[in-house]
């Protein structure tokens, strides 16, 4: 057996453990289907789904509760609330001091709000948006997505994608301080403060506020501008 | 020729304690063609189900659809479907709302721009063709709904409470548009609504639907011409003959 089927039978193994402790937890523990349906229940759910015919453009609702809701969650659960900024070590340890190892701290903090909004937003889609585009001849669940789930979702995935630039500023500032880089403002700002130059500090704080601000403002107004003219008149 | 045929057709839900709520039950009716049909019946018999089994959002537990003898069997650009909420896409211009269904089916744009133009200007709204959808008014927008549905040329218009959120005003001068879009386009019409009046002033037959499990409990036809006049007597007489019938059917249960 090869390096590469060992790794692919532990990933099935895995797999196989986490839906026979979901069985059992659903089954023994919970034991009411209405609050956690056991793995039988919802592959006979599929079942009946698959034979009614209109699975087509159910697909794509299967493929976000059974592969992302289910399979991904978890692993995503466990990542998420790790404050971004506990990834500095690793960052240091794998990339060294260099500009990657900001990049890799802003990444992890830009992430998961940008997952999870994009997440929402597209399971928030109104139920009669995707019943229009499937009485108007969205026949692929490509189609469905393509013209309608992530039109619509888009305004939900942009208000995520400002919150993560928030929280990715805030890291690359903190992961400057932290060493990650010999220059930047957030190192030129704890530099500063040992060197007892407080007047320092605080034109450094200044100019983040700053630079955050304008940063945001240009985003916002692109999507506003570029987007969202459909958006303009509700409540945003 | 677009009538539809419903055989036997039956709709059960299941519950959660793995019991079934029996929505509908041995409904059988035979629409024409160019026929306007009113759905009536008391709130929970299932009418909304049966107009969604047509348009292919739902499946039927048991018997069949036909529309032109062809079984429904999912949603079909043939059977043109305005909710009863608002359903145009607020990301598209009324004229690309429209025009959609022409795009799915990969209508170059001129022509499908063109098309869409057809219906804005019959549902009177050309000069809002570039607004989007929150520029507009409720009684718009299912004007707007209705185009686009029309604009796909569907053999049928299945319509679910198109009216049932706009005021009584604005309803009356939707029903009179509606009927001259009607008289026009010659479309067989399935028609939901909970107003008897509104069944009374548009039908050329009123379906009475029984409360849970529904089923066909009276065909009531109404040979009278249109514009009607809802001060009549004879008006007022076959909306007190539905709503007695909707009323003890209601009570017996």
């Amino acid at each position: 057996m090869n390096r590469q089927t060992q790794k692919r039978l532990l990933g099935v193994a895995a797999l196989v453990i986490a839906a026979a402790i979901w069985q059992i937890i659903a089954e023994y523990v919970v034991g009411r289907s209405f609050i956690l349906p056991s793995v039988t229940d919802v592959a006979s759910a599929f079942v009946t789904l698959l034979e009614s015919g209109t699975l087509v453009a159910d697909i794509v609702v299967s493929l976000e509760h059974f592969g992302i809701g289910l399979l991904l969650d978890p692993i995503i659960e466990i990542l998420r609330p790790i404050p971004p900024l506990a990834w500095i070590p690793f960052a240091i340890i794998w990339f060294g001091l260099t500009t990657q190892a900001a990049g890799f701290v802003i990444f992890v903090g830009a992430f998961f709000p940008i997952l999870t909004a994009t997440y929402t937003a597209f399971r928030s889609v109104p139920k009669v948006f995707v019943e229009a585009g499937k009485v108007l001849g969205c026949d692929t669940s490509f189609e469905l997505i393509r013209y309608v789930a992530l039109p619509a979702a888009i305004p939900a995935i942009a208000s995520g994608i400002r919150i993560a630039m928030g929280v990715g500023w805030m890291c690359l500032v903190a992961a400057e301080m932290f060493g990650v880089s010999r220059s930047g403002l957030g190192y030129q700002l704890w530099h500063n403060y040992y060197l007892h130059q407080m007047p320092n500090v605080v034109v450094y704080m200044l100019i983040l506020g700053l630079a955050g601000l304008i940063i945001d403002r240009i985003f916002r107004n692109y999507v506003d501008g570029q987007l969202l003219r459909w958006h303009a008149g509700e409540v945003a | 020729m677009s009538g539809v045929t419903i055989r036997d057709l039956g709709k059960a839900f299941p519950k959660e304690d793995s019991t079934v709520t029996q929505a509908l039950e041995g409904v059988n009716l035979e629409i024409g063609d160019t026929e306007f049909i009113c759905l009536v019946g008391p709130s929970g018999c299932g009418k909304t189900t049966l107009l969604r089994i047509i348009a292919g959002l739902e499946t039927a537990t048991t018997g069949s659809v036909t529309v032109d003898g062809r079984a429904v069997i999912g949603p079909d650009p043939k059977r043109g479907m305005v909710f009863q909420e608002y359903s145009l896409f607020p990301w598209r211009r009324v004229i690309d709302n429209v025009a959609f269904g022409l795009e799915m089916k990969g209508i170059a744009k001129e022509e499908r721009r063109r098309t869409a133009d057809r219906y804005i200007e019959m549902v009177g709204l050309s000069q809002f063709r570039d607004a989007y959808p929150y520029e507009l008014s409720g009684g718009m927008r299912q004007r707007v709904a209705i185009a686009r549905a029309l604009a796909n040329d569907p053999d049928v218009l299945l319509m679910d409470e198109p009216f049932g959120a706009l005021d009584a005003q604005t309803r009356n001068r939707m029903q009179k548009e509606l009927l001259s879009l009607w008289e026009q386009t010659k479309k067989t019409i399935v028609f939901v609504t909970h107003s008897v009046d509104e069944a009374v002033y548009l039908a050329n037959r009123i379906v009475v639907l029984s409360p849970r499990p529904g089923s066909v409990q009276e065909v009531i036809a109404i040979p009278w011409p249109h514009p009607r006049d809802r001060t009549s007597a004879e008006f007022a007489e076959v909306r007190r003959r539905v709503l007695r019938m909707i009323d003890e059917t209601e009570n017996s249960q």
